[in-house]
Protein backbone atom coordinates (compact mmCIF):
# COMPACT_ATOMS: atom_id res chain seq x y z
CA UNK A 1 0.00 0.00 0.00
CA UNK A 2 1.44 3.62 -0.94
CA UNK A 3 0.68 6.57 1.05
CA UNK A 4 0.86 9.88 -0.80
CA UNK A 5 2.93 13.07 0.48
CA UNK A 6 -0.65 14.78 1.64
CA UNK A 7 -1.59 11.61 3.69
CA UNK A 8 2.25 11.95 5.45
CA UNK A 9 1.51 15.80 6.15
CA UNK A 10 -2.03 14.89 7.57
CA UNK A 11 -0.65 12.23 9.85
CA UNK A 12 2.30 14.68 10.47
CA UNK A 13 0.09 17.33 12.05
CA UNK A 14 -2.77 15.00 13.75
CA UNK A 15 0.31 13.43 15.34
CA UNK A 16 2.03 17.49 16.13
CA UNK A 17 5.32 16.77 14.87
CA UNK A 18 6.64 19.08 12.25
CA UNK A 19 8.13 17.43 9.00
CA UNK A 20 9.87 19.66 6.30
CA UNK A 21 9.14 18.97 2.71
CA UNK A 22 12.41 16.75 2.60
CA UNK A 23 11.21 14.44 5.91
CA UNK A 24 7.96 14.12 4.50
CA UNK A 25 9.26 12.52 1.34
CA UNK A 26 11.41 9.87 2.83
CA UNK A 27 8.81 9.29 5.47
CA UNK A 28 6.68 8.63 2.96
CA UNK A 29 8.53 5.60 1.29
CA UNK A 30 8.96 4.57 4.96
CA UNK A 31 5.37 4.62 6.07
CA UNK A 32 4.23 3.14 2.75
CA UNK A 33 6.78 0.23 3.56
CA UNK A 34 4.90 -0.37 6.86
CA UNK A 35 1.70 -0.08 5.39
CA UNK A 36 2.25 -2.77 3.28
CA UNK A 37 3.44 -5.26 5.76
CA UNK A 38 0.32 -4.27 7.88
CA UNK A 39 -1.71 -4.82 4.53
CA UNK A 40 -0.88 -8.44 5.20
CA UNK A 41 -4.18 -8.47 7.68
CA UNK A 42 -6.71 -7.31 5.65
CA UNK A 43 -6.73 -11.34 3.89
CA UNK A 44 -8.09 -13.12 7.01
CA UNK A 45 -11.45 -13.07 7.54
CA UNK A 46 -12.33 -12.73 10.87
CA UNK A 47 -16.31 -11.87 10.69
CA UNK A 48 -17.69 -12.96 14.36
CA UNK A 49 -14.40 -12.73 16.27
CA UNK A 50 -14.36 -10.40 19.26
CA UNK A 51 -11.84 -8.11 19.15
CA UNK A 52 -9.21 -8.87 22.06
CA UNK A 53 -7.98 -5.80 23.31
CA UNK A 54 -6.13 -7.23 26.89
CA UNK A 55 -4.26 -10.18 27.31
CA UNK A 56 -6.13 -10.25 30.66
CA UNK A 57 -9.87 -10.39 31.25
CA UNK A 58 -9.89 -7.69 34.33
CA UNK A 59 -12.74 -5.56 35.58
CA UNK A 60 -11.37 -2.32 36.62
CA UNK A 61 -10.85 -1.69 40.15
CA UNK A 62 -12.77 0.55 41.89
CA UNK A 63 -11.57 2.69 45.10
CA UNK A 64 -12.75 5.55 47.27
CA UNK A 65 -12.51 9.36 46.14
CA UNK A 66 -10.13 10.44 48.95
CA UNK A 67 -6.51 12.11 48.32
CA UNK A 68 -3.97 9.80 48.87
CA UNK A 69 -0.68 11.85 47.63
CA UNK A 70 0.75 14.85 49.16
CA UNK A 71 1.37 18.27 47.58
CA UNK A 72 4.13 17.45 45.10
CA UNK A 73 3.77 20.50 42.82
CA UNK A 74 7.40 21.96 43.72
CA UNK A 75 9.46 18.27 42.67
CA UNK A 76 7.35 17.56 39.70
CA UNK A 77 7.49 21.28 38.28
CA UNK A 78 11.17 21.10 38.94
CA UNK A 79 11.77 19.74 35.65
CA UNK A 80 9.33 22.01 33.69
CA UNK A 81 10.31 24.54 30.78
CA UNK A 82 8.98 27.11 32.33
CA UNK A 83 7.13 27.93 35.63
CA UNK A 84 5.75 30.98 37.22
CA UNK A 85 3.84 30.94 40.38
CA UNK A 86 3.18 27.45 40.54
CA UNK A 87 1.72 27.50 36.34
CA UNK A 88 3.00 25.66 33.18
CA UNK A 89 3.55 28.94 30.95
CA UNK A 90 2.93 28.39 27.14
CA UNK A 91 2.51 30.71 24.52
CA UNK A 92 -0.31 32.87 24.66
CA UNK A 93 -3.39 30.87 23.30
CA UNK A 94 -6.04 34.09 23.72
CA UNK A 95 -5.30 36.84 21.87
CA UNK B 1 33.57 -12.55 41.91
CA UNK B 2 32.29 -11.20 38.43
CA UNK B 3 30.53 -14.57 37.29
CA UNK B 4 29.42 -15.95 40.51
CA UNK B 5 26.18 -16.55 41.26
CA UNK B 6 23.59 -13.57 42.86
CA UNK B 7 23.40 -16.87 45.62
CA UNK B 8 27.10 -16.72 45.58
CA UNK B 9 27.27 -13.15 46.25
CA UNK B 10 24.55 -12.58 49.02
CA UNK B 11 26.59 -15.39 50.61
CA UNK B 12 29.64 -13.75 50.56
CA UNK B 13 27.65 -10.55 52.20
CA UNK B 14 26.23 -12.60 54.45
CA UNK B 15 29.47 -14.23 55.84
CA UNK B 16 31.19 -11.04 55.66
CA UNK B 17 33.65 -11.84 53.08
CA UNK B 18 32.92 -8.70 51.48
CA UNK B 19 31.20 -6.11 51.78
CA UNK B 20 28.50 -4.55 49.37
CA UNK B 21 30.45 -1.03 49.29
CA UNK B 22 33.09 -3.12 48.51
CA UNK B 23 31.04 -5.16 46.04
CA UNK B 24 29.56 -2.33 44.22
CA UNK B 25 33.05 -0.95 44.59
CA UNK B 26 34.36 -3.33 42.06
CA UNK B 27 31.22 -3.39 39.64
CA UNK B 28 32.05 0.77 39.60
CA UNK B 29 34.99 -0.10 38.53
CA UNK B 30 34.32 -2.55 35.73
CA UNK B 31 31.40 -0.14 34.18
CA UNK B 32 33.83 2.24 34.18
CA UNK B 33 36.62 0.81 32.37
CA UNK B 34 34.26 -1.24 29.90
CA UNK B 35 31.44 1.03 29.40
CA UNK B 36 33.16 3.40 27.04
CA UNK B 37 33.36 0.59 24.89
CA UNK B 38 29.86 -1.26 25.15
CA UNK B 39 28.20 1.75 26.16
CA UNK B 40 25.85 0.05 28.30
CA UNK B 41 24.83 2.52 30.53
CA UNK B 42 23.65 6.10 30.13
CA UNK B 43 23.66 7.31 33.83
CA UNK B 44 26.39 6.07 36.39
CA UNK B 45 25.89 7.76 39.77
CA UNK B 46 28.67 6.23 41.92
CA UNK B 47 27.63 8.86 45.25
CA UNK B 48 24.22 7.49 45.25
CA UNK B 49 25.13 3.41 44.34
CA UNK B 50 27.70 3.74 47.37
CA UNK B 51 25.22 5.37 49.78
CA UNK B 52 22.48 2.86 48.80
CA UNK B 53 25.52 0.03 49.22
CA UNK B 54 26.34 1.45 52.82
CA UNK B 55 22.84 1.40 53.92
CA UNK B 56 22.23 -2.05 52.75
CA UNK B 57 25.32 -3.26 54.81
CA UNK B 58 23.85 -1.68 57.55
CA UNK B 59 21.10 -3.73 57.41
CA UNK B 60 23.55 -6.95 56.83
CA UNK B 61 24.94 -6.21 60.02
CA UNK B 62 21.20 -5.53 61.74
CA UNK B 63 20.52 -9.25 60.21
CA UNK B 64 17.87 -8.10 58.19
CA UNK B 65 19.01 -8.97 54.88
CA UNK B 66 17.15 -10.86 52.08
CA UNK B 67 18.50 -12.72 49.37
CA UNK B 68 19.05 -8.84 46.95
CA UNK B 69 20.25 -6.83 50.00
CA UNK B 70 23.39 -5.24 49.03
CA UNK B 71 23.54 -6.62 45.06
CA UNK B 72 23.90 -3.95 43.01
CA UNK B 73 21.59 -4.18 39.35
CA UNK B 74 21.47 -2.47 37.06
CA UNK B 75 18.20 -0.69 35.86
CA UNK B 76 16.95 0.18 32.33
CA UNK B 77 16.47 3.57 31.19
CA UNK B 78 12.80 3.02 31.40
CA UNK B 79 12.08 2.84 35.26
CA UNK B 80 11.85 6.13 36.97
CA UNK B 81 14.09 6.10 39.91
CA UNK B 82 13.82 9.16 41.77
CA UNK B 83 16.68 11.78 42.02
CA UNK B 84 18.09 9.86 38.88
CA UNK B 85 18.21 10.89 35.36
CA UNK B 86 15.63 8.92 33.45
CA UNK B 87 15.36 9.52 30.02
CA UNK B 88 13.99 6.53 28.25
CA UNK B 89 17.08 6.51 25.61
CA UNK B 90 15.18 10.16 24.21
CA UNK B 91 16.10 13.22 23.57
CA UNK B 92 12.61 14.21 24.62
CA UNK B 93 13.61 12.98 28.10
CA UNK B 94 17.51 13.48 28.51
CA UNK B 95 16.86 16.11 30.95
CA UNK B 96 14.29 14.25 33.38
CA UNK B 97 15.43 13.74 36.51
CA UNK B 98 12.56 11.82 37.85
CA UNK B 99 11.00 13.16 41.26
CA UNK B 100 9.58 9.52 42.31
CA UNK B 101 10.53 5.91 42.03
CA UNK B 102 8.48 2.98 39.74
CA UNK B 103 7.14 0.34 41.69
CA UNK B 104 9.68 -2.01 40.66
CA UNK B 105 12.22 0.57 41.92
CA UNK B 106 10.69 0.84 45.26
CA UNK B 107 10.72 -3.23 45.10
CA UNK B 108 14.62 -3.06 44.79
CA UNK B 109 15.04 -0.45 47.41
CA UNK B 110 13.06 -2.13 49.82
CA UNK B 111 15.01 -5.50 49.35
CA UNK B 112 17.97 -3.68 50.22
CA UNK B 113 19.33 -3.92 46.34
CA UNK B 114 21.76 -1.35 44.97
CA UNK B 115 20.78 0.87 41.98
CA UNK B 116 24.29 0.71 40.03
CA UNK B 117 23.28 3.02 37.07
CA UNK B 118 20.71 3.41 34.00
CA UNK B 119 21.19 1.02 31.14
CA UNK B 120 21.07 2.28 27.74
CA UNK B 121 17.88 1.32 25.42
CA UNK B 122 16.19 1.63 22.10
CA UNK B 123 14.07 5.15 22.40
CA UNK B 124 11.37 4.98 24.27
CA UNK B 125 11.75 1.16 23.90
CA UNK B 126 11.19 1.08 20.21
CA UNK B 127 13.49 -1.12 18.60
CA UNK B 128 15.02 -4.11 18.66
CA UNK B 129 18.96 -3.11 17.84
CA UNK B 130 19.48 -0.40 20.38
CA UNK B 131 20.65 1.82 17.51
CA UNK B 132 17.32 4.52 17.69
CA UNK B 133 18.82 5.45 21.39
CA UNK B 134 19.71 8.58 21.62
CA UNK B 135 22.78 8.16 23.48
CA UNK B 136 23.99 6.41 20.57
CA UNK B 137 24.43 2.51 19.96
CA UNK B 138 25.13 0.01 22.62
CA UNK B 139 28.06 -2.68 21.56
CA UNK B 140 27.78 -6.50 21.65
CA UNK B 141 30.16 -7.78 24.25
CA UNK B 142 30.93 -11.00 22.11
CA UNK B 143 31.89 -8.74 19.11
CA UNK B 144 31.41 -5.22 19.39
CA UNK B 145 30.49 -4.97 15.28
CA UNK B 146 27.21 -6.37 16.57
CA UNK B 147 24.05 -5.36 18.15
CA UNK B 148 23.08 -6.12 21.50
CA UNK B 149 19.17 -6.56 20.69
CA UNK B 150 16.82 -4.20 21.90
CA UNK B 151 15.21 -2.68 23.12
CA UNK B 152 16.99 -3.39 26.30
CA UNK B 153 20.07 -3.70 24.66
CA UNK B 154 22.13 -2.07 27.51
CA UNK B 155 20.87 -4.54 30.63
CA UNK B 156 21.57 -7.25 28.23
CA UNK B 157 25.14 -5.82 27.36
CA UNK B 158 26.09 -4.87 30.77
CA UNK B 159 25.31 -8.41 32.31
CA UNK B 160 26.48 -10.46 29.35
CA UNK B 161 29.58 -8.58 30.02
CA UNK B 162 29.37 -9.31 33.71
CA UNK B 163 29.64 -5.08 34.68
CA UNK B 164 26.37 -5.76 37.00
CA UNK B 165 25.51 -9.10 38.36
CA UNK B 166 21.67 -8.40 37.28
CA UNK B 167 19.43 -5.93 35.29
CA UNK B 168 15.68 -5.03 34.72
CA UNK B 169 14.37 -5.08 31.34
CA UNK B 170 10.71 -4.19 29.72
CA UNK B 171 9.50 -6.46 27.16
CA UNK B 172 6.81 -5.20 24.54
CA UNK B 173 7.44 -7.22 21.37
CA UNK B 174 10.45 -9.31 22.50
CA UNK B 175 12.75 -6.65 23.94
CA UNK B 176 13.79 -8.72 27.07
CA UNK B 177 14.10 -12.06 25.24
CA UNK B 178 15.54 -10.89 21.99
CA UNK B 179 18.67 -8.89 23.65
CA UNK B 180 18.80 -11.71 25.93
CA UNK B 181 19.65 -13.95 23.24
CA UNK B 182 21.88 -11.71 21.08
CA UNK B 183 24.04 -11.33 24.35
CA UNK B 184 24.20 -14.71 25.50
CA UNK B 185 22.13 -14.29 29.10
CA UNK B 186 18.75 -15.30 30.27
CA UNK B 187 16.01 -13.25 30.82
CA UNK B 188 11.73 -13.66 31.35
CA UNK B 189 8.95 -11.79 30.52
CA UNK B 190 6.57 -13.01 33.09
CA UNK B 191 2.44 -13.21 32.57
CA UNK B 192 1.45 -9.68 31.66
CA UNK B 193 -0.37 -7.83 34.92
CA UNK B 194 2.40 -9.65 37.24
CA UNK B 195 5.03 -6.49 37.54
CA UNK B 196 3.28 -3.45 38.14
CA UNK B 197 4.04 -0.44 35.02
CA UNK B 198 3.84 1.95 37.67
CA UNK B 199 6.69 4.19 36.71
CA UNK B 200 7.28 2.04 33.93
CA UNK B 201 7.64 4.96 30.77
CA UNK B 202 4.63 3.25 28.78
CA UNK B 203 5.09 2.00 25.35
CA UNK B 204 2.18 0.15 24.45
CA UNK B 205 0.20 -0.73 27.85
CA UNK B 206 -1.32 -3.43 26.78
CA UNK B 207 1.44 -5.26 26.22
CA UNK B 208 4.46 -3.40 27.87
CA UNK B 209 5.90 -5.67 30.82
CA UNK B 210 8.40 -5.50 33.16
CA UNK B 211 10.96 -8.32 33.98
CA UNK B 212 14.84 -9.70 35.05
CA UNK B 213 17.82 -10.37 33.27
CA UNK B 214 20.35 -12.52 34.68
CA UNK B 215 23.25 -14.76 33.64
CA UNK B 216 20.88 -17.93 34.64
CA UNK B 217 17.61 -19.00 35.49
CA UNK B 218 18.53 -19.57 38.96
CA UNK B 219 18.77 -16.12 39.27
CA UNK B 220 16.40 -14.94 37.75
CA UNK B 221 14.04 -16.40 40.05
CA UNK B 222 15.56 -14.34 43.32
CA UNK B 223 15.06 -11.33 41.22
CA UNK B 224 11.60 -12.40 39.94
CA UNK B 225 10.61 -12.85 43.36
CA UNK B 226 11.48 -9.02 44.50
CA UNK B 227 9.61 -7.80 41.07
CA UNK B 228 6.16 -9.62 40.79
CA UNK B 229 3.79 -8.27 43.36
CA UNK B 230 0.43 -6.24 43.68
CA UNK B 231 0.53 -2.61 43.43
CA UNK B 232 -2.96 -0.31 43.06
CA UNK B 233 -1.49 2.49 41.28
CA UNK B 234 -1.45 0.36 38.15
CA UNK B 235 -5.11 -0.39 37.19
CA UNK B 236 -3.69 -3.94 35.07
CA UNK B 237 -1.49 -5.40 38.13
CA UNK B 238 -3.21 -8.77 39.13
CA UNK B 239 -4.25 -9.23 43.04
CA UNK B 240 -2.38 -13.00 43.51
CA UNK B 241 -1.33 -14.92 46.41
CA UNK B 242 2.66 -14.17 46.15
CA UNK B 243 4.79 -17.40 45.01
CA UNK B 244 7.96 -18.27 45.42
CA UNK B 245 9.31 -18.41 41.78
CA UNK B 246 12.42 -20.53 43.17
CA UNK B 247 9.78 -23.65 44.63
CA UNK B 248 10.21 -25.58 41.68
CA UNK B 249 14.23 -25.30 40.69
CA UNK B 250 15.14 -28.67 41.44
CA UNK B 251 11.92 -30.64 39.66
CA UNK B 252 13.28 -33.53 37.55
CA UNK B 253 12.42 -33.27 34.39
CA UNK B 254 11.09 -36.39 33.75
CA UNK B 255 7.56 -36.35 31.57
CA UNK B 256 8.06 -32.71 30.69
CA UNK B 257 6.23 -32.28 27.62
CA UNK B 258 7.78 -29.86 25.26
CA UNK B 259 5.59 -28.66 22.26
CA UNK B 260 7.29 -27.35 18.93
CA UNK B 261 5.46 -25.20 16.81
CA UNK B 262 6.35 -26.34 13.08
CA UNK B 263 5.98 -22.46 12.45
CA UNK B 264 8.83 -21.58 14.26
CA UNK B 265 11.46 -23.66 12.31
CA UNK B 266 10.52 -22.57 9.12
CA UNK B 267 11.62 -20.36 6.51
CA UNK B 268 13.78 -17.61 7.56
CA UNK B 269 15.79 -18.81 10.69
CA UNK B 270 19.22 -18.87 9.92
CA UNK B 271 20.46 -23.11 10.00
CA UNK B 272 23.26 -22.09 12.92
CA UNK B 273 20.54 -21.17 15.01
CA UNK B 274 18.48 -23.93 14.15
CA UNK B 275 21.38 -26.43 15.17
CA UNK B 276 22.10 -24.82 18.29
CA UNK B 277 18.02 -24.54 19.65
CA UNK B 278 17.56 -29.00 18.37
CA UNK B 279 20.41 -29.68 20.13
CA UNK B 280 18.97 -28.02 23.05
CA UNK B 281 16.05 -29.72 22.35
CA UNK B 282 17.87 -33.45 22.28
CA UNK B 283 19.31 -32.18 26.15
CA UNK B 284 15.70 -31.72 27.07
CA UNK B 285 15.03 -35.44 25.70
CA UNK B 286 18.15 -36.67 27.53
CA UNK B 287 16.94 -34.78 30.66
CA UNK B 288 13.30 -36.63 30.53
CA UNK B 289 11.29 -34.31 28.33
CA UNK B 290 9.02 -35.38 25.53
CA UNK B 291 8.42 -33.67 22.10
CA UNK B 292 4.89 -32.93 21.12
CA UNK B 293 4.16 -31.23 17.73
CA UNK B 294 1.94 -28.06 18.21
CA UNK B 295 0.81 -25.60 15.76
CA UNK B 296 0.71 -21.73 15.90
CA UNK B 297 -0.75 -20.93 12.79
CA UNK B 298 -1.09 -17.21 12.65
CA UNK B 299 2.64 -17.12 13.90
CA UNK B 300 3.12 -15.06 10.65
CA UNK B 301 0.35 -12.50 11.59
CA UNK B 302 1.56 -11.58 14.55
CA UNK B 303 3.82 -8.90 13.25
CA UNK B 304 1.32 -6.97 11.31
CA UNK B 305 -0.96 -7.14 14.36
CA UNK B 306 1.71 -5.67 16.66
CA UNK B 307 2.61 -2.87 14.07
CA UNK B 308 -0.78 -1.70 14.02
CA UNK B 309 -1.98 -1.97 17.89
CA UNK B 310 1.80 -0.98 19.32
CA UNK B 311 1.67 2.43 17.21
CA UNK B 312 -1.55 2.58 18.15
CA UNK B 313 -1.16 2.57 21.79
CA UNK B 314 2.30 4.30 21.69
CA UNK B 315 0.55 7.62 19.95
CA UNK B 316 -1.59 7.82 22.31
CA UNK B 317 0.60 7.35 25.20
CA UNK B 318 3.37 9.80 24.00
CA UNK B 319 1.01 12.17 23.20
CA UNK B 320 1.83 13.45 26.75
CA UNK B 321 5.36 14.76 25.37
CA UNK B 322 4.22 18.15 24.66
CA UNK B 323 6.78 20.67 25.99
CA UNK B 324 4.59 22.11 28.32
CA UNK B 325 5.40 19.70 32.35
CA UNK B 326 8.33 18.32 31.65
CA UNK B 327 11.09 17.41 29.35
CA UNK B 328 12.35 19.08 26.29
CA UNK B 329 10.83 22.06 24.69
CA UNK B 330 12.18 23.61 21.39
CA UNK B 331 13.64 27.03 21.40
CA UNK B 332 11.91 28.01 17.77
CA UNK B 333 8.13 28.43 18.19
CA UNK B 334 5.78 31.66 17.17
CA UNK B 335 2.38 29.92 18.86
CA UNK B 336 1.53 26.60 21.07
CA UNK B 337 0.91 24.71 17.87
CA UNK B 338 4.09 24.90 16.75
CA UNK B 339 5.35 24.89 20.31
CA UNK B 340 4.34 21.06 20.60
CA UNK B 341 5.44 20.05 16.62
CA UNK B 342 8.48 21.79 16.96
CA UNK B 343 9.20 20.02 20.46
CA UNK B 344 7.72 16.76 19.44
CA UNK B 345 10.00 16.98 15.67
CA UNK B 346 13.16 17.82 17.48
CA UNK B 347 12.75 15.41 20.75
CA UNK B 348 11.91 12.39 19.14
CA UNK B 349 14.09 10.34 16.81
CA UNK B 350 12.93 8.92 13.69
CA UNK B 351 11.79 5.70 14.68
CA UNK B 352 9.59 7.14 17.56
CA UNK B 353 7.58 9.69 14.85
CA UNK B 354 7.01 6.63 13.01
CA UNK B 355 5.10 4.42 15.00
CA UNK B 356 3.46 7.78 16.56
CA UNK B 357 2.39 8.66 12.77
CA UNK B 358 1.47 5.01 11.88
CA UNK B 359 -0.37 4.94 15.13
CA UNK B 360 -1.82 8.21 14.52
CA UNK B 361 -3.28 6.90 10.95
CA UNK B 362 -4.46 3.49 12.20
CA UNK B 363 -6.60 5.29 14.50
CA UNK B 364 -7.93 7.88 12.68
CA UNK B 365 -11.36 8.59 11.28
CA UNK B 366 -12.41 5.94 8.32
CA UNK B 367 -9.26 3.47 9.23
CA UNK B 368 -10.20 2.47 13.05
CA UNK B 369 -12.13 -1.12 12.07
CA UNK B 370 -9.56 -1.74 8.90
CA UNK B 371 -6.80 -1.82 10.86
CA UNK B 372 -7.38 -1.05 14.54
CA UNK B 373 -10.13 -3.76 14.98
CA UNK B 374 -9.32 -6.03 12.36
CA UNK B 375 -5.85 -6.57 14.52
CA UNK B 376 -7.73 -7.18 18.22
CA UNK B 377 -9.47 -9.79 16.08
CA UNK B 378 -6.62 -11.47 14.79
CA UNK B 379 -4.80 -10.99 18.20
CA UNK B 380 -7.75 -13.21 19.43
CA UNK B 381 -6.48 -15.79 17.06
CA UNK B 382 -3.32 -15.57 18.07
CA UNK B 383 -4.10 -16.30 21.78
CA UNK B 384 -6.47 -19.01 20.76
CA UNK B 385 -3.40 -21.06 19.01
CA UNK B 386 -1.41 -20.46 21.89
CA UNK B 387 -4.52 -22.11 24.13
CA UNK B 388 -4.84 -25.12 22.13
CA UNK B 389 -1.20 -26.05 22.20
CA UNK B 390 -0.70 -25.92 25.85
CA UNK B 391 -4.15 -28.87 26.04
CA UNK B 392 -0.83 -30.95 24.78
CA UNK B 393 2.19 -29.57 26.37
CA UNK B 394 4.03 -27.81 29.40
CA UNK B 395 6.15 -25.81 27.64
CA UNK B 396 6.72 -24.34 23.82
CA UNK B 397 9.97 -23.79 22.51
CA UNK B 398 11.78 -23.07 19.76
CA UNK B 399 14.22 -20.31 18.67
CA UNK B 400 14.03 -16.95 20.15
CA UNK B 401 15.41 -14.66 17.40
CA UNK B 402 16.04 -16.40 13.50
CA UNK B 403 19.59 -15.28 13.55
CA UNK B 404 22.38 -14.49 15.65
CA UNK B 405 23.25 -10.93 16.60
CA UNK B 406 23.75 -8.94 13.21
CA UNK B 407 26.02 -5.87 12.45
CA UNK B 408 25.80 -2.50 13.67
CA UNK B 409 23.76 -0.75 10.67
CA UNK B 410 23.20 -4.21 8.95
CA UNK B 411 19.39 -3.55 8.32
CA UNK B 412 20.32 0.11 7.29
CA UNK B 413 17.21 2.29 6.69
CA UNK B 414 14.27 -0.20 6.07
CA UNK B 415 11.98 -0.51 9.38
CA UNK B 416 10.66 -3.41 8.38
CA UNK B 417 13.70 -5.59 7.94
CA UNK B 418 14.02 -4.43 11.77
CA UNK B 419 10.57 -5.71 12.41
CA UNK B 420 10.79 -9.15 10.49
CA UNK B 421 13.60 -9.91 13.61
CA UNK B 422 10.96 -9.99 16.09
CA UNK B 423 8.77 -12.81 14.35
CA UNK B 424 8.90 -15.16 17.33
CA UNK B 425 8.72 -13.06 20.47
CA UNK B 426 5.43 -10.55 19.32
CA UNK B 427 3.13 -13.40 19.72
CA UNK B 428 3.47 -14.00 23.23
CA UNK B 429 2.76 -10.16 24.19
CA UNK B 430 -0.07 -10.52 22.03
CA UNK B 431 -1.62 -13.35 24.08
CA UNK B 432 -0.32 -11.86 27.89
CA UNK B 433 1.61 -15.57 28.35
CA UNK B 434 5.10 -15.13 29.79
CA UNK B 435 8.40 -16.32 27.73
CA UNK B 436 11.91 -16.62 28.26
CA UNK B 437 15.18 -17.00 26.49
CA UNK B 438 18.52 -19.31 27.64
CA UNK B 439 21.92 -19.02 25.88
CA UNK B 440 21.98 -22.58 24.53
CA UNK B 441 25.24 -22.08 21.84
CA UNK B 442 26.64 -20.08 19.54
CA UNK B 443 26.06 -19.07 15.98
CA UNK B 444 28.88 -19.58 13.25
CA UNK B 445 30.12 -16.20 13.97
CA UNK B 446 30.77 -16.92 17.53
CA UNK B 447 27.54 -14.82 18.30
CA UNK B 448 25.15 -16.27 21.18
CA UNK B 449 22.38 -17.88 20.01
CA UNK B 450 18.74 -18.47 22.44
CA UNK B 451 16.18 -20.96 22.95
CA UNK B 452 13.24 -19.66 23.55
CA UNK B 453 11.10 -20.84 26.41
CA UNK B 454 7.29 -20.12 26.43
CA UNK B 455 4.69 -20.76 29.63
CA UNK B 456 0.84 -20.56 29.94
CA UNK B 457 -0.06 -17.86 32.09
CA UNK B 458 1.06 -17.81 35.15
CA UNK B 459 3.69 -20.76 34.70
CA UNK B 460 6.83 -18.74 35.51
CA UNK B 461 8.12 -21.12 38.45
CA UNK B 462 7.90 -24.27 35.63
CA UNK B 463 10.17 -22.42 33.08
CA UNK B 464 12.64 -21.62 35.47
CA UNK B 465 12.74 -24.94 36.65
CA UNK B 466 12.48 -26.07 32.97
CA UNK B 467 15.54 -23.42 32.44
CA UNK B 468 17.49 -24.54 35.60
CA UNK B 469 17.65 -27.71 34.80
CA UNK B 470 19.29 -27.47 31.16
CA UNK B 471 21.55 -25.12 33.03
CA UNK B 472 22.84 -27.83 35.59
CA UNK B 473 23.31 -29.90 32.13
CA UNK B 474 24.88 -27.17 30.48
CA UNK B 475 27.81 -24.85 31.05
CA UNK B 476 26.60 -22.17 28.04
CA UNK B 477 25.07 -19.74 30.79
CA UNK B 478 28.26 -19.29 32.58
CA UNK B 479 30.54 -18.81 29.25
CA UNK B 480 31.70 -14.91 29.40
CA UNK B 481 32.54 -13.19 26.35
CA UNK B 482 36.38 -11.84 26.12
CA UNK B 483 35.90 -7.88 26.55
Amino acid sequence: MSISLSDVKRIASLSRIAVSDAEAEATRAQLSGIFSLIEEMQAVDTAGITPMSHAQEIVLRMRSDTVTEADLHEAFQKGAPQVEAALYLVPKVIE
Amino acid sequence: MFNSSLKALSAQLADRKISSVELTGEFLKRVDALNPVLNAFITVDPEASLAQARIADAMIASGRAGPLTGIPVAQKDIFCAKDWLTTCGSKMLSNFVSPYDAHVIERFNAAGAVNLGKTNMDEFAMGSSNETSFFGPVKNPWDIKAVPGGSSGGSAAAVAARMAPAATGTDTGGSIRQPAALCGISGIKPTYGLVSRYGMIAFASSLDQGGPMAKSAEDLAILLNAMVGFDGRDSTSLERQPENYAKDLERPLAGLRIGIPAEYFAEGLSLDVEKAVQAAISEYQKLGATIVEVSLPNTRLSIPVYYVLAPAEASSNLSRYDGVRYGYRSANYKDLAEMYENSRAEGFGAEVKRRIMVGTYVLSHGYYDAYYMQAQKLRRLIAADFAGSFEKCDVIMGPTSPSTAFDLGEKGDDPVQMYLSDIYTIAVNLAGLPGMSIPVGFGDNGRPVGLQIIGNYFSEAKMLNVAHQYQKATDWHSRMPNI
